[in-house]
């Protein structure tokens, strides 16, 4: 598996990254950790002439937890998350889910901004994103932009970002309440059969807020904005989570792969997201 | 006279021989990543050569254009078949008497067939020249599922059709349609028949045991240097049986054996893969001829998953009878078995299914029959024998999935339906249905020892209550109890009836014991992982009286090697390692006539204790192997040759058949068919037992492969012959964190016929597994209605299988 | 070949120049051109693990790192991580524990439990089964792998003990 040649590009800042992008257009794309990228160039199913190595670009690989803000660089990869002590207390489902992706070696590698921005449906940060309500930072040369996660995925590898546009960084509120990250896979290194990412905010008992989003059930992250609803108001009683499992399966539109048929995905979809909600629901 | 200070007990333990667990030579350098593997070899000038290979699974070839793939930088040749052709290389025989392409003549017959060989001066220009070659393809009809290849009116291989349309015998006989490629059978069809239509109880089932692959983590390989100066050929490669691929080699390209030099480094596992002649070490040779230079050939792990040697694919029907309190009066097995595009089963020659005719399983059947045809679809060519000998995972699985069916038949418990059915331990030497002579067994003591330490009885009230438990809906989770009961036959094989394209299965050892008492010993085997450096050393030590440490064993290049048919099919410790204990003794011989000489007595006065001879009744009066050794080379001996060497070819009487009860505790999640394995009880008897940590390594190696392939593990086609399981991200190879930690146990009872007693351990784990895993997951629905489901057992099939019991409407 | 360029990499502590074509892919960097061909090629997908070398203190699958991204950086590889006169402990434990067999996965799975072992120096058998997850072993069932890794943390706490 040898990719084909190509002309490589380390830039250290974003301007010097935006002009290879301006001249080279469609043939240019920007790699972070590259554990997407590079296999898909290595089966020869992506060609690449340009690339663009982001890791010397300064400025991409911070974590900031400021207040109630939350501010992770593209170049965070998600063995930083898992390791960031300030982050988890603040944002803890992103360790948890971190800890959910890939094997340790790719967790060294694969960046946030990298599993964010390809649009690849398997990857599990774009749905966890969605549950946070996260903003996307893209840059370009006619300078910066700010996406919702929430509107950020057209459809597989199809995102709201130009391809002369870099996406730098994520913000979200730290959120409240419990958490959970719930993912079925076949085993370590598969992507999700189902997931699910639950935030819940609880006031005595009642859920009075909820946000909910699936992955790998459709050719996007799926936020089910009627799910959360469901929960809201109630105990979070088998009453709402079964409300809220059906609105879920309204959302997503999954496909059949080696991982299953539709009947089976569907069926575990709302498994996972009986049991995810359960574990928030606990924790909040 | 003189003094020895260390006690018996010391001077056998720093012999380090049979029966302790002596840590292993290879480690030292495979720790410091100084192991030395056929893709490490660089050789001055060496090419890079690789294959454009076809996208579809049944297609002609209308054209090759090559023109623009020689303009790529570095690019030197293109081979096709048409370059080939002239040189008789185009096609090759296969294991089992069938033709394979080496390049596509005319057509490919499955996806990633391999159509071109560019050789390029480095892999970079390969990968590019492959890019440019253009091959211009005509679709047509693809056949994946045997049962419409044997009434399609496709044909899949037009050179085995007469141009009158007859179709003339295979390697195996009479074929029967065009895409058919024997039958074959054993056993008394008409008595077992009437047998089973007269019986009081009969469990009929069919079975799929799927397509898998044996996918060791190191890909297969070749590099070839031809000395155009000198006329040798020097092949180095991915080779379980270095020797063979010398003679196929010797035959195909008609260079003299003499001339052809073959050398298996070190390998990175094996597992059957690397057992066959693949068309990429044929076009290194070729590259290398018409080059002048030598030229390296590594598979990737597409290739390797998608064209090199699948295993399995067989379809079996069964019907088992018995009487109405259990004992089983008759047995028939019928196998479609997918062969692929080529018939390329790695099987000796006599047995086109393997040993499928071992399927009585550890059971006294009186009465059995047994039928398999072979088919040629559109898939990948192999079914080789992955982690077990010859065809005896089928077999074993296909036994002991009819135990679990014929229990629920008779409602009975499935352990003790195996207790009255097993041979009792006086009938050994035991002769089955279907041919075998099973050489020794205790069963009954193994299986009791495996219940009793599972506390088997406690276990299925657990299970019982857990099934009211999930009726009251106080759970989602059932228990799977999974038992096997199996024996193997390994250690082919006796020559009268054992051969692969016409070369005896014998192996050999070849001993050469230097004058200061250390030695070197060669054989015909080659490791890939069961550490032979170490554990044949041991038994030479226990055999010579010279310390392990002291031995070196070489195995994998035919120059130094004697002859022998490799390591497969656990055949290393039967044949090899009984070769290696004959020359030790012809060593031990010889030692003794001149220990006698230089004591001053006869040959009749000395006995072998331990590391030396002693004068009986005299111990005082001894000389040491290491002073045999020495007075062998540098004292003239009267009557006797200097030096002190030993060959011995051996010919095994018999097979062995090495057994094992095994247990596993399952926790399956019903509403998203996710397993958890609680416990797993593994108990082999494999006869003497040469190296306690190795055999338990063994065991644990051969549970995980098994837990793969009965949890996940396939080589999966679509319609159109896609492969849909090409990479690791789908072909399922569980990491440390899918695989649960494994209680391990035996029993031993020694082969009768082998000169240590050893049987073979290698693949039993394997061929015990597969059923242990796939019947405990099954065995979790059966107070369900659940019969039968095929493997893989997956986390989509397990749900599928609690759905259609109704498990998911109860939650 | 075209389009190559000048690279500087630190290999077990040698400093190394040469120039290749940006796409050569880490691994063969490694094996091919400075021959250190302890790390090896088993999916090239990044799911074996065969190929883990330690890049600037991260474990990293070589097989999916272009030399052009590893320009500059210090790499360490199973060659660099004990001689014959000075074993790991880990190397020890190997071959004491019978962590291995057929030796393929093993510089990787060596050279990964390095790292796992400097981030986790008292790991529990939970956290080596998910810290080694990354590498495969087709022989050896990990049983015996995990029992290596525990095996040369004691040793390794127990030498650091001793010393302080």
């Amino acid at each position: 598996m040898i990719p084909a040649a190509f002309e490589y590009y380390r830039p250290k800042d974003m301007d010097g990254v935006l002009s290879i992008l301006a001249e080279h257009g469609d043939d240019a794309r920007v790699m972070a950790g590259g554990h997407s990228l590079i296999p898909m160039m290595k089966l020869r199913m992506a060609d690449v002439p340009h690339l663009i190595d982001l890791q010397d670009v300064a400025g991409l690989s911070g974590i900031e937890v400021d207040g109630g803000q939350i501010r992770i660089g593209a170049m965070v990869t998600q063995h930083d998350i898992i390791d960031h002590a300030d982050l988890t207390a603040a944002a803890p489902i992103l360790r948890e889910a971190a800890l959910q992706i890939a094997d340790p070696q790719v967790r060294y590698m694969g960046t946030v901004g990298g599993n964010v921005a390809n649009g690849d449906p398997g990857n599990d940060m774009p749905g966890l994103m969605q549950c946070l309500d996260a903003q996307f930072t893209v840059v370009g040369t006619d300078g910066e932009r700010t996406i919702a996660a929430r509107d950020f995925y057209e459809a597989a590898y199809m995102t709201a970002r130009e391809d002369e546009e870099v996406l730098t960084s994520v913000t979200f509120a730290a959120p409240k309440g419990g958490y959970a990250y719930e993912k079925q896979k076949r085993k370590i290194g598969d992507y999700a059969t189902a997931a699910a990412a639950v935030q819940i905010v609880r006031d005595g008992d009642i859920c009075t807020e909820a946000s909910i989003a699936m992955t790998n059930l459709s050719d996007t992250p799926i936020y089910s904005e009627a799910a959360g609803a469901a929960l809201i108001g109630t105990m979070v009683d088998a009453a709402a989570l079964t409300a809220a499992v059906n609105a879920m399966l309204g959302d997503i539109d999954p496909t059949e792969d080696n991982r299953g048929p539709i009947a089976f995905k569907k069926h575990v979809a709302g498994v996972i997201l009986r049991r995810a909600i359960e574990r928030a629901w606990s924790r909040a | 006279m003189k003094d020895d200070v260390t006690s018996r007990e010391e001077r056998v333990e720093n012999l380090k021989g049979m029966g302790c667990s002596r840590k292993r030579v290879e480690d030292a350098r495979f720790t410091q990543g100084k192991g030395n593997y056929v893709d490490d070899i660089k050789l001055d000038g060496m090419l890079f050569g690789d294959f454009v290979r076809s996208p579809y699974a049944h297609a002609r070839i209308k054209n090759i254009d090559t023109s623009a793939a020689l303009e790529v930088p570095g690019v030197l040749a293109v081979l096709t078949a048409k370059d080939l052709e002239p040189l008789g290389l185009h096609w090759m025989p296969t294991l089992a008497g069938d033709k394979q392409m080496v390049l596509a003549d005319g057509k490919v017959l499955f996806q990633g067939q391999e159509v071109a060989f560019v050789v390029a001066e480095d892999r970079y220009a390969a990968a590019d020249g492959i890019e440019a070659v253009e091959v211009d393809y005509e679709e047509l009809p693809v056949i994946v599922d045997p049962f419409e290849a044997l009434t399609s009116d496709v044909v899949l291989r037009e050179d085995l059709v007469a141009e009158d349309g007859s179709l003339p015998d295979g390697a195996h006989g009479p074929r029967k349609h065009h895409n058919h490629i024997f039958t074959w059978e054993a056993g008394d069809k008409d008595p077992t028949f009437d047998t089973i239509d007269a019986a009081e109880v009969v469990a009929e089932e069919t079975m799929y045991y799927h397509r898998t692959h044996p996918c060791p983590l190191e890909t297969c390989g070749s590099v070839a240097s031809m000395d155009k100066v000198n006329g040798k050929l020097t092949l180095w490669g991915t080779f379980q049986a270095p020797h063979a691929i010398r003679t196929v080699v010797s035959l195909i390209s008609g260079i003299e054996e003499h001339n052809i030099r073959v050398i298996s480094p070190d390998i990175g596992g094996g597992f059957g893969n690397k057992v066959g002649a693949y068309p990429g070490y044929v076009c290194t040779v070729v590259a290398s001829i018409v080059t002048g230079k030598p030229v390296k050939w590594i598979e990737d792990r597409m290739d390797n998953l998608m064209t090199t040697a699948f295993a399995r694919d067989y379809w079996m029907k069964g019907r088992i009878s018995a009487t109405k309190d259990g004992k089983i009066t008759g047995l028939h097995c019928h196998v479609t078995a997918d062969h692929g595009g080529f018939d390329a089963c790695a099987d000796p020659t006599k047995f086109p299914a393997g040993f499928m005719n071992i399927c009585t399983g550890s059971y006294d059947i009186p009465t059995a029959y047994l039928e398999v045809d072979g088919v040629y679809t559109n898939k990948a060519p192999g079914g080789v024998s992955y982690r077990c000998s010859f065809r005896v995972t089928e077999a074993v699985y296909f036994i002991e999935r009819m135990i679990e069916v014929l229990a629920i038949e008779l409602n009975m418990d499935a352990a003790e339906l195996r207790r009255i059915n097993f041979i009792r331990k006086e009938q050994f030497p035991y002769t089955a249905a279907l041919g075998w002579e099973y050489d020794s067994g205790d069963y009954h003591t193994a299986w009791d020892k495996a219940l009793s330490t599972v506390d088997y009885d406690g276990l299925r009230a657990e299970q019982a209550e857990r099934v009211e438990a999930f009726k009251r809906g106080e759970t989602r989770s059932l228990m799977g109890i999974g038992l096997s009961f199996f024996t193997e036959i390994v250690g082919a094989g006796p020559v009268k009836n054992c051969d692969i394209l016409g070369l005896g299965m014998f192996d050999s050892c070849e001993i050469r014991i230097h004058p200061t008492g250390s030695a070197i010993a060669r054989l015909g085997t080659i490791s890939q992982g069961q550490g032979h450096a170490t554990t044949f050393a041991q038994i030479l030590a226990s055999e010579i009286g010279l310390p392990a440490d002291s031995i070196t064993i070489e195995e994998g290049d035919t120059d130094t090697a004697p002859y022998g048919l490799g390591t497969y099919g656990s055949r290393s410790t039967p044949v090899a390692g009984a070769a290696t204990a004959m020359a030790g003794r012809k060593i031990r011989a010889k030692a003794q006539m001149i220990a006698a000489y230089l004591l001053e007595v006869h040959d009749d006065d000395v006995e072998f204790d331990v590391d030396r001879f002693v004068v009986k009744g005299a111990p005082e009066r001894f000389k040491t192997m290491k002073e045999i050794a020495f007075a062998a080379y540098n004292q003239a001996i009267p009557g006797i040759e200097p030096g002190l060497e030993a060959v011995s070819y051996y010919d095994p009487p018999n097979m062995t058949y090495p057994f094992g009860a095994y247990v596993c505790v399952m926790d399956i999640d019903v509403d998203t068919g996710v397993t958890d394995i609680r416990r797993f009880y593994a108990l082999d008897d494999c006869g003497t037992r040469i190296n306690p940590m190795i055999i338990e390594g063994q065991v644990h190696g051969g549970l995980t492969e098994a837990l793969a392939v009965a949890l996940g593990q396939e080589i999966a086609y679509d319609d159109m012959g896609n492969v849909k399981t090409g990479t690791l991200m789908d072909f399922f190879l569980p990491t440390a964190w899918e695989v649960p930690n494994y209680e391990t146990d035996y029993t031993v009872t020694p082969s009768p016929h082998h000169p240590i007693g050893a049987k073979g351990v290698g693949e039993s784990p394997h061929v015990g597994g597969v059923p242990c895993f796939s019947n405990a997951v099954q065995d979790a629905f059966r107070a369900f209605g659940l019969r039968h489901t095929n493997m893989p057992h997956d986390h989509w099939r397990i749900w599928k299988t609690a759905n259609e019991l109704g498990l998911h409407d109860m939650s | 070949m075209s389009n190559k360029q000048h690279y500087k990499l630190t290999v077990n502590g040698k400093q190394e120049e040469f120039l290749a074509e940006p796409r050569e892919l880490l691994i063969y960097t490694l094996r091919e051109r400075l021959n250190i061909t302890g790390p090896h090629i088993g999916c090239e997908t990044s799911h074996c693990g065969a190929c883990t070398v330690t890049i600037d203190g991260k474990s990293v699958k070589a097989c999916t790192m272009f030399v052009a991204q590893a320009d500059g950086k210090d790499i360490t590889t199973i060659e660099g991580i004990g001689n014959p006169d000075a074993l790991h402990p880990l190397q020890t434990a190997f071959k004491e524990h019978h962590g291995l067999q057929c030796g393929y996965c093993t510089p990787g799975m060596i050279t990964r439990a390095t790292k796992l072992l400097e981030e986790n120096p008292t790991p529990t058998e939970e956290d080596i089964r998910f810290g080694m997850a990354g590498n495969i072993c087709r022989c050896t069932g990990y049983q015996n792998i995990v029992k290596s890794i525990q095996a040369a943390a004691a040793e390794m706490n127990a030498a650091k003990e001793a010393a302080e």
